[in-house]
């Protein structure tokens, strides 16, 4: 699941200069280019040229003085339709500017003027939207009367209702934000909110929409000029020109099609930089990665003994066993490789661990610390381009790292996510959302997988579980989804339960319901739990076992009994002070680790912990230690200084 | 030092039959230069009632008054709202296209009868100030949000709110976005700048034991009313509603030696403005 690697910590200006160097972003603004030049140049150039009156001349075919003929005063067609580009992007610039500056004041208005004012011009603009832009044109035309000025009222005034409804979706998208409510507990103007937090947060989408406006102008314009109801003679644009060029469209076609062919270009040269804009302004479609072609890949190889795919990946040294029939999961040395635009990055980086038969492991760490990924790597929830590789990977015996085994997940695996509401379809019946994988995996009919799933939910303490079935997600509350969540792992008769973060997103006595649920599933089936968490005492209260991962590493792996007394690794019994519980000391300041989580783009020499570490010396800073009897560490279990006072790091 | 007291305070939501009560008659005092913490579960009303603090959630019945005074409300004077609040998720809080040092900047009030280059710098030594108070290096003031961790980001909201002087502060589930690494250097910080600058803060958490760690007062607010309050120690060691006690027991049993009368019992004296 691409969605949750890492994020990219410097996320702040969109790449403008990258997208437009592209194959969309060159031809884009090449022709831009090519079209503004025109209009600047043409005129100084051939202006006169334009006017000249050749009577001699009059109505002729292409020929070698006039490449593309001449009109009905011997004037040159090819260098009326170049010196027409100035007039034509000026007018259609002009109409745009107006149309965004009309939009801009009616869809910010709710912003200004308050609710209530603001609802009437909502209104006003959404029955604006409602008439053709064409007919809005033709009628402010007749109103404004013919003519260039007239015409980019016209043009401006039709084009605004689209621009200010975009405008207003787009400021109603930020308008709830809590930086807005925090600007206006800080006293700042309505007018300063827009102008410093509003419009530079929508600015993206809106200038992206002028662009393709100016060449919708551009088209407007030809058309209302070709009507005759735009530029009047003898200025003269590309509409103008196609008017009179129409007249004998069958004796000299080209006449017509060249400025028909200017307005292309130049309506194209608008729309693809805007397309190109539109790009740079989606920072989140930047990985280019077809998600699409990814389910029919394998993402999972063998680590071939020699040719570990990380500079981290050494072999664990560590006997080998033959796995024995209580073993549930076996992995050794599990690597995740996600590329960046750096280089790979290995997240988790050699992970080993066993799950006993019915055993709750626990494994805690920061964000960052590659606790989920490992968790999505069991699974094979991981997706190209991330790639998983391990020394040994086998579930109940057998090797999950050759063949196809999808269908173990919803039979003899089961997941449980962070935010139930996200895993279930919200459009579907959550009888039927649990049926679905038992009939596909099981081979259950309808009536025995409805049934099935009306016997989980009432496994998993649900109520009325007949009526509950036929209800849709969002009629659940969290906790209640979250234990449909399990009771569809249980669908299936799962020997290993892989929790993660199952109860971050709910309230303390609904996180002992679910805890206590799983327990409970445990003890009855001898289910195997693998219970991945930010949060030490949860892990502490239902694990066996707990696995305290940082940087994409075990860095301990101790039973969960210890935690409080006997961890050695100098992390984890930081984490174990940082959380504070019932009976913290009240006249001493929480204890903090200080310094940030490691990038595992960019790890240090040596531990990584050591930066942040209290007992860290020349050692640990160049040598990364193993995971020997538990402990990944060179000075485990040694005495800690007494504590710092924080300092302005953290 | 101010005291902030909602009377009798009613939020409702909607229109018609649709309406909901989110927050339902409830009497709460902040005593001056004191930490009050404010439980309860998601859905019970903490939210509302701190965005009505505020003035961002609409009063319907009652009312929030600051030393007596209404506060919030449509026609409030200009300028920073005394009552400033800090918000759950940094990442949401600060506008992402500007700098912290801005965001931070636009907060400070500004000062009358100054040319604009003085004006500039004393906010920007200001702005330095509240970076230094909040323990982040005044250096950082041109990083954006995106730059920074979850925890840097929340001391610059924090900093913003002060920027405003305000008198009383609510803090708003302001740990629940963090890692518990981080979580105890933003509560550090929040015990530092109550003992500091004597601010009154009302501490809104879901985590008993993070608001048993900083308040000295505590509130449990279940379905828009408050049904349990008193001191803090007492409170979590005698709890008389079954719904604290509910609460209590949901908790994940302490990681250090089990739970005893003696450690619930603060020796810590709650503070009073002298």
């Amino acid at each position: 699941m691409p969605a949750s690697l890492p994020a990219p910590i410097h996320r702040s200006r969109p790449r403008l200069p990258a997208t437009l160097r592209t194959p969309l972003g060159v031809t884009g603004t090449g022709l831009l280019a090519l079209v503004l030049a025109t209009a600047l140049l043409a005129p100084l150039l051939w202006g006169g040229a334009a006017e000249a009156v050749d009577t001699a001349a009059m109505l002729q075919g292409p020929s070698a003085d006039h490449w593309a003929g001449t009109d009905n005063l011997g004037r040159d067609l090819l260098l009326r339709t170049l010196v027409a580009t100035r007039l034509s992007v000026v007018l259609a610039l002009a109409a745009t500017a107006l149309a965004v500056t009309i939009g801009l004041l009616l869809g910010t208005a709710s912003l200004l003027l308050g609710p209530r004012a603001g609802r009437l011009v909502t209104a006003g603009v959404n029955i604006a939207v409602a008439f053709p832009g064409l007919l809005l044109a033709l009628s402010f035309a007749v109103i404004f009367g013919v003519g260039q000025v007239g015409s980019v009222l016209a043009i401006g005034f039709a084009g605004a209702p689209a621009f200010a409804r975009l405008c207003q979706t787009l400021v109603a998208g930020v308008a709830d934000r809590d930086y807005l409510a925090a600007a206006r507990l800080a006293g700042v103007g309505r007018l300063r909110i827009l102008l410093r937090h509003v419009l530079p947060n929508v600015g993206g989408p809106l200038v992206v929409n002028a662009t393709i406006g100016a060449g919708g102008a551009l088209l407007s314009f030809a058309g209302l000029s070709f009507l005759g109801l735009g530029v009047q003679a003898p200025a003269y644009d590309w509409g103008r020109l196609m008017q009179d060029g129409l007249d004998r469209i069958y004796l000299d076609p080209l006449a017509a099609l060249l400025p028909g062919f200017a307005v292309v270009v130049a309506g194209l040269a608008f729309n693809l930089t805007g397309e190109a804009v539109a790009r740079a302004f989606s920072i989140d479609s930047i990985s280019g990665v077809s998600l699409l072609a990814g389910g029919a890949l394998r993402t999972r190889r063998r680590a071939d003994g020699g040719a570990a795919p990380g500079p981290h990946a050494t072999p664990s040294a560590e006997v080998e066993h033959d796995a024995g029939p209580d073993l549930v999961l076996d992995v050794a040395d599990l690597v995740v490789t996600v590329p960046t635009a750096a280089g790979a990055a290995w997240p988790v980086r050699g992970v080993t661990f066993r799950v006993a038969r019915g055993e709750a492991v626990g494994v805690v760490g920061e964000s960052g610390s590659g606790k989920t990924l490992t968790a999505l790597a069991v699974a094979d929830l991981l997706e190209p381009p991330t790639t998983v590789t391990a020394r040994r990977l086998s579930f109940q015996g057998r090797d999950l790292l050759s063949g196809d085994h999808r269908t173990l997940l919803g039979t003899e695996l089961a997941m449980v996510f962070q935010d139930p509401m996200s895993s279930f379809n919200p459009v579907r019946r959550m009888g039927g959302q649990l049926a679905e994988g038992a009939r596909h995996h099981l081979g259950l009919t309808r009536r025995q997988a409805r049934d099935r799933a009306v016997d989980r939910l009432r496994s998993v303490r649900i109520g009325e579980p007949e009526r509950r079935a036929g209800q849709y997600p969002h009629e659940f509350s969290g906790g209640m989804r979250q234990r449909a969540m399990i009771g569809l792992g249980l669908m299936g008769s799962p020997a290993l339960i892989v929790a993660d973060e199952p109860t971050t997103a709910l309230d303390v006595t609904v996180q002992r319901q679910v805890l206590d649920l799983l327990a409970e599933v445990r003890e009855r089936d001898a289910v195997a739990l693998l219970l991945i968490s930010h949060d030490v005492s949860v892990v502490a209260d239902v694990c066996d076992r707990v696995l305290v991962m940082y940087a994409g590493r075990v860095v301990e792996d101790l039973p969960a009994a210890e935690l409080a007394t006997g961890a050695r690794h100098p992390y984890t019994r930081a984490l174990v002070a940082a959380v504070p519980h019932l009976g913290t000391d009240l006249d001493r300041p929480l204890a903090v680790i200080p310094g940030r989580p490691v990038d595992p783009a960019d790890l240090p020499a040596g531990c990584p912990f050591a930066p942040r570490c209290p007992l860290a010396d020349a050692r640990c800073r160049t040598e990364e230690p193993e995971l020997v009897d538990g402990v990944a560490c060179w000075r485990p279990g040694e005495d800690l200084p007494a504590a710092v006072p924080e300092e302005a790091t953290a | 030092m101010s005291e902030l007291r909602f009377d009798d305070v009613t939020v409702r939501y909607g229109a018609g039959r649709r309406t909901t009560t989110a927050v339902d008659g409830v009497s709460l005092v902040v005593p001056p230069g004191e930490i009050v913490g404010l439980v309860g579960e998601s859905g019970s009303g903490k939210s509302t009632l701190a965005r009505a603090a505020v003035g961002l959630a609409p009063v319907h019945g009652g009312q929030v008054l600051l030393d007596g005074e209404p506060v919030g409300g449509r026609r409030r004077t200009a300028g920073p709202s005394p009552v400033q609040l800090v918000f759950q998720d940094p990442a949401s809080s600060l506008d992402p296209r500007m700098t912290v040092g801005e965001s931070v900047a636009e907060a400070v009030p500004r000062e009358r009868g100054r040319t604009s280059a003085a004006a500039r710098a004393s906010a920007r030594a200001e702005v330095e100030r509240l970076l230094t108070l909040v323990h982040l290096d005044p250096d950082r003031a041109g990083a954006y949000p995106g730059q920074l961790s979850g925890g840097q980001r929340q001391r610059v909201a924090i900093a913003r709110a002060l920027a405003a002087r305000p008198s009383v502060v609510v803090a708003d589930e302001i740990t629940s976005a963090l890692d518990v690494s981080i979580q105890g250097a933003v509560l550090n910080l929040v015990r530092e700048l109550q003992r500091d600058l004597g601010l009154s803060i009302l501490f809104i958490s879901h985590d008993l034991a993070v608001v048993r760690y900083v308040a000295t007062r505590v509130a449990v607010l279940h379905r828009g009313r408050i049904v349990e309050r008193g001191e803090t120690a007492q409170v979590l060691g005698d709890p008389r509603h079954d719904y604290t006690r509910s609460l209590l027991a949901a908790v994940p049993s302490p990681l250090t030696g089990p739970l005893t009368g003696g450690t619930i019992d603060s020796t810590r004296t709650t503070r009073r403005p002298t």
